[in-house]
């Protein structure tokens, strides 16, 4: 039987398990272990053997993250963990399902975070439009609190953490972790530069690691049945699951937990059930709104970062966002544009005068309006505003599915300034 | 404005409530830097009056002792923070990708007959005030909202229109 560390208990009612109801699938017994018996150098090394790596989108391996941080006597203090719960790229509804359903797995994974770095205090920096994983929590934390499980001399041992919950007032580009930082502090959430990079000087000048919602709810697994059974979990090289999922016009739209590795077509075929009746499959983004667009030639491809990367795109956040043969790809990619224009925190120029300049492009070719000219100067943006041109990922990450929709769906665009019309809309 | 955008007036005292102050100040155990606490305190004004006004913003920089043109410069930087009067529920309508393939926009329209509002207006009784919002990460039950502080998600223009009914009954 397929293991499923992060799924496998949750409830069928989809209500938040219980502290009590998560002690009896084994929770916090990975909790018991490091601190009755493991160094934080060891549980450090298990995470690390185990190649856990970044679900939020960068792939980054966590242990090495970690290893970032400097430990031991002499180490400034306090040290930060924060929990980074800001899912706001469109189309990735994955750590959603982990806060409302399981936030004891969350906060077990913050505690062996927070002692294998040795950090003092924790936060998890929810956005503040999620409010049903807010309440889930709330709950939660009141009983670890009250359970003796955050707050000092934790389960008896010399572990001490504060954890508190930090619900942002809502820009995407919080889900950067140096801005997410300055946001953590009351500023305006512009990214900084690195070097000096946060496991070093992060909140407050603290050296603070930052990790997503999904990679902390893999450490207590990994630490209570080790790293080779992680490892294991994954298909052929890759370690452990991932949450997949799947939106558009496909017959079942959801959210799985699958090895690393699993094939595109799966995920596609076998657990969303293929496109609904009457729609044909054109592409889809495989990871989220800031991922290159793949075509169904691509459906093989295993999800891992290596592959989807060599296929010129991201594995991303994993959920698969469907176009379909009756949507505008050029209106598809106009939503997006128009979003991450709206959410570029005008810090640096190409991306603040850029992505507005590229959205209104694509307006007038929407509109039938466009002229021909405008795919060349599109194509320009997306080298203006390509990867190293920026400060920060974000109009990198908006410029993907744009150079891929240029490429794949160039017809497209074509006809609508030929035609002076979306050629998708009813006359 | 001028007399209640200066430092050390003790504008906070006499504007804030006890109430107020109160939440602040729980909110101040969690972090190291009182400075630190704008973004909480924007979101605890709000929660009570509604949005942040001049004189909230003013309150709240004399609070913290921080600048007021610092607190105005993170209120308007964050979608959540309200600095112009909302209605009593603030519809959050989700019009991200999966959102807008699966028909948003007939939400919005639908919105705009029944309310006589479209994105970042309020009704005209002041009980609704409509805004978009960024993926509200329920992509598979698209299209999704939240009315106030209530999720809601499989919506189709007849159900949206009955929940904002529903939701001028409740209280």
């Amino acid at each position: 039987m397929m293991e499923r560390p992060l799924t496998h208990h949750l409830k069928d009612d989809g209500t938040a398990l219980s502290l009590a109801e998560y002690r009896a699938t084994g929770g916090y017994e990975a909790l018991h272990k490091a601190l009755s018996g493991m160094a934080a150098e060891d549980v450090l090394e298990e995470v690390r053997s185990a190649n856990l790596r970044g679900r939020g989108g960068a792939g980054f391996p966590t242990g090495v993250k970690w290893s970032l941080v400097p430990r031991g006597e002499g180490a400034p203090h306090p040290k930060y963990l924060v929990a980074n719960a800001d899912e706001m790229e469109p189309g990735a509804f994955k750590d959603r399902l982990l806060l409302e359903r399981n936030p004891h797995l969350l906060l077990e994974g913050m505690l062996l975070a927070a002692y294998a770095i040795e950090a003092d205090v924790a936060y998890i920096f929810l956005r503040g439009e999620y409010v049903d994983p807010a309440r889930c929590l709330r709950k939660a934390l009141a009983e670890a609190r009250d359970a003796g499980l955050i707050g000092t001399h934790i389960l008896g041992s010399d572990f001490s953490l504060e954890l508190h919950l930090h619900i942002s007032a809502g820009r995407y580009i919080c889900g950067e972790e140096t801005a997410l930082i300055n946001a953590l502090e009351g500023k305006r959430a512009t990214p900084r530069a690195k070097p000096p990079f946060p496991q070093i000087s992060g909140a407050w000048g603290r050296p603070t690691v930052v990790n997503n919602v999904e990679t902390l709810c893999n450490v207590a697994p990994i630490v209570r049945h080790g790293a080779d059974w992680y490892r294991s979990l994954g298909l052929g090289d890759e370690s452990g699951t991932k949450l997949f999922g799947a939106s558009g016009r496909v017959r079942r739209p959801g959210i799985w937990e699958l090895p690393m590795g699993t094939s595109i077509r799966e995920i596609f075929e076998i657990c969303a059930g293929g496109m609904q009746e009457g729609y044909g499959l054109r592409g889809f983004l495989p990871g989220g709104g800031s991922t290159d667009f793949l075509l169904p030639q691509h459906l093989d491809l295993p999800m891992t970062y290596e592959s989807i990367g060599q296929a010129g795109s991201r594995m991303g956040t994993g959920t698969l966002i469907v176009l379909d043969d009756r949507t505008c790809p050029v209106g598809m990619v106009l939503n997006l544009e128009r979003f991450f224009a709206q959410e570029s925190c005008g810090w640096c120029t190409p991306c603040r005068d850029g992505l507005p300049w590229t959205r209104q492009l694509l307006e007038a070719i929407e509109a039938g309006q466009g002229r021909p000219e405008d795919l060349a100067t599109l194509e320009e943006h997306c080298g203006f505003m390509g990867p190293g041109k920026t400060f920060c990922a974000l109009a990198p990450g908006a410029m993907e599915p744009l150079q891929s929709a240029l490429k794949f769906f160039r017809d497209d665009f074509e006809r609508h300034i030929a035609e002076g019309r979306c050629p998708y809309r009813q006359a | 404005m001028a007399e209640v955008f200066a430092r050390d007036t003790g504008w906070s005292q006499v504007y804030l409530s006890d109430e107020e102050r109160a939440e602040i100040e729980r909110e101040a155990e969690c972090y190291p830097r009182r400075e630190g606490l704008c973004i909480e305190a924007l979101r605890i004004v709000q929660r009570h009056r509604g949005w942040v006004s001049d004189h909230s913003l003013a309150a709240i920089a004399d609070y913290l002792n921080v600048d007021a043109a610092e607190v105005e410069s993170v209120a308007t930087f964050y979608n959540l923070i309200y600095r112009r009067p909302v209605g009593r529920r603030v519809i959050l309508l989700c019009n991200s990708v999966t959102c807008w393939m699966l028909g948003c926009e007939t939400l919005r329209t639908r919105i705009q007959a029944e309310l006589g509002i479209d994105f970042g207006e309020t009704s005209a009784d002041g009980e609704f005030t409509l805004l978009p919002v960024t993926c509200l990460g329920d992509c598979d039950h698209a299209p999704a909202a939240l009315i106030g502080d209530r999720h809601h998600h499989d919506l189709d223009p007849d159900r949206i229109v009955a929940l904002l009914r529903q939701s001028r009954e409740d209280e």
